[in-house]
């Protein structure tokens, strides 16, 4: 039950650092999921983020997979719950409450104050991440061949990432 | 052909289907199609389902939300389904928005789950996650260049983010800390008066 209660704190608190994407909360939540709590190690926290891009929808569902590991079925639910309860309401409320404030001068000044700082928290997750997945040349061949494509060419990332399952499958041991 | 003719009552029916409320079921089952198809991200299925395909809302809404969404903490996934599902029937309408963009991945990645516990150390799965974990640096990387192209202008801007990755990634801040401490910075960097100027600046 203890565990059950942690997963929803650990997992509320990520949700309101995910400024720009799911990624930006990725250092915190390796800290609080890996070091802090031991629910997976390090490696699998790449493993099952990864796995997760090729997932259909909210590119976080991979959360799921640590709620089940520590808590089963219920810790599965609260996770999830705990995860996107909190931005939910936000994001209600200011639906709510944003026309109003397209007069405020504020508003622009918000929003383009957060766009470097929610860029550069993706960045640092994707640094973190770098640290365990880039072991080698040929994992960061693969890693700058993918971004290369991708900046080049209009294709589905889904599709890319599981490419690269084959080449990791034909060319890494 | 006649105008009546081009005008059919069709495209009457589709403008009104908008504000002729939504049912809660047809939202609901909207985005649980969303949640099960849109692989490889979901701005562009979220778009092609509720501006083009449904009409629930229209191009400059959809952009607004858009960008309602980024600046709030969430994901885009599920901030638009709350703003979309709020829009068309309330707190009822975000709650089953919501609940259907992240049911088919969530049960998916609780198979996900079990299937790695049972087979994850299989040399074979091992090394093909290799590559899956590789292939998704560079997927990052590239929304980084994406929205550093969009949003970011001001030289600045630049410095701010680096600060972000330095502080994080080196001085090992807390992921809160930086956003707080570097957020204000960048706010107040960005301040109205400034913005003032600049149009004027422009003109």
């Amino acid at each position: 039950m203890s565990q059950i209660s942690s997963l929803a704190r650990v997992f509320s608190y990520l949700s309101l650092l995910t400024v720009g994407g799911g990624m930006a909360a990725f250092p915190a939540m390796k800290y609080l999921t890996v070091e802090v709590h031991g629910w997976l190690t390090f490696k699998q926290l790449i493993h099952i983020y990864s796995v997760g891009q090729m997932a259909p929808g909210p590119n976080m569902m991979m959360i799921v997979v640590i709620g089940q590991w520590a808590g089963g079925l219920l810790g599965a639910f609260v996770t999830v719950a705990a995860f996107f309860c909190p931005t939910a309401l936000l994001a209600f409320a200011v639906a709510r409450g944003w026309r109003k404030l397209e007069k405020w001068p504020w508003r622009k000044s918000i929003q383009e104050g957060l766009a470097p700082v929610s860029i550069g928290l993706l960045l640092a997750g994707c640094f973190t991440m770098a640290k365990g997945a880039i072991t080698g040349l040929e994992t960061g061949a693969v890693a700058v061949a993918t971004l290369l494509i991708l900046l080049q060419y209009k294709i589905n990332p889904a599709l890319l990432v599981a490419a690269s399952a084959v080449v990791g499958l034909l060319s890494l041991k | 052909m006649s105008d009546a003719a081009a005008r059919p009552e069709v495209h009457i029916g589709e403008v009104a289907a908008p504000t002729a409320a939504v049912s809660i079921w047809e939202i609901f089952l909207e985005f649980l199609i969303i949640g099960a198809t849109s692989f490889g991200g979901v701005v562009p299925y979220l778009r092609g389902s509720l501006v083009i395909k449904r009409h629930w809302i229209d191009e400059k809404e959809f952009v607004e939300m858009l960008s309602i969404s980024q600046s709030l903490p969430g994901l885009n996934a599920t901030n638009m389904a709350v703003l979309v599902g709020e829009r068309l029937r309330g707190w009822l309408g975000s709650t089953v928005a919501i609940t259907g963009i992240c049911l088919p991945g969530a049960l998916l990645m609780y198979a996900v789950g079990i299937f790695y516990r049972l087979h994850g150390d299989h040399p074979w799965i091992t090394s093909a996650l290799k590559g899956v974990a590789a292939a998704a640096v560079g997927l990052i990387l590239s929304t980084v260049v994406g929205l550093s192209k969009k949003a970011l202008s001001h030289s600045f801007d630049f410095i701010f983010m680096a600060a972000t990755v330095l502080l994080v990634n080196r001085l090992h801040w807390s992921v809160l800390r930086a956003l707080v401490v570097v957020g204000i910075l960048a706010i107040l960097y960005h301040h109205p008066k400034k913005a003032e100027k600049a149009v004027v600046d422009t003109r």
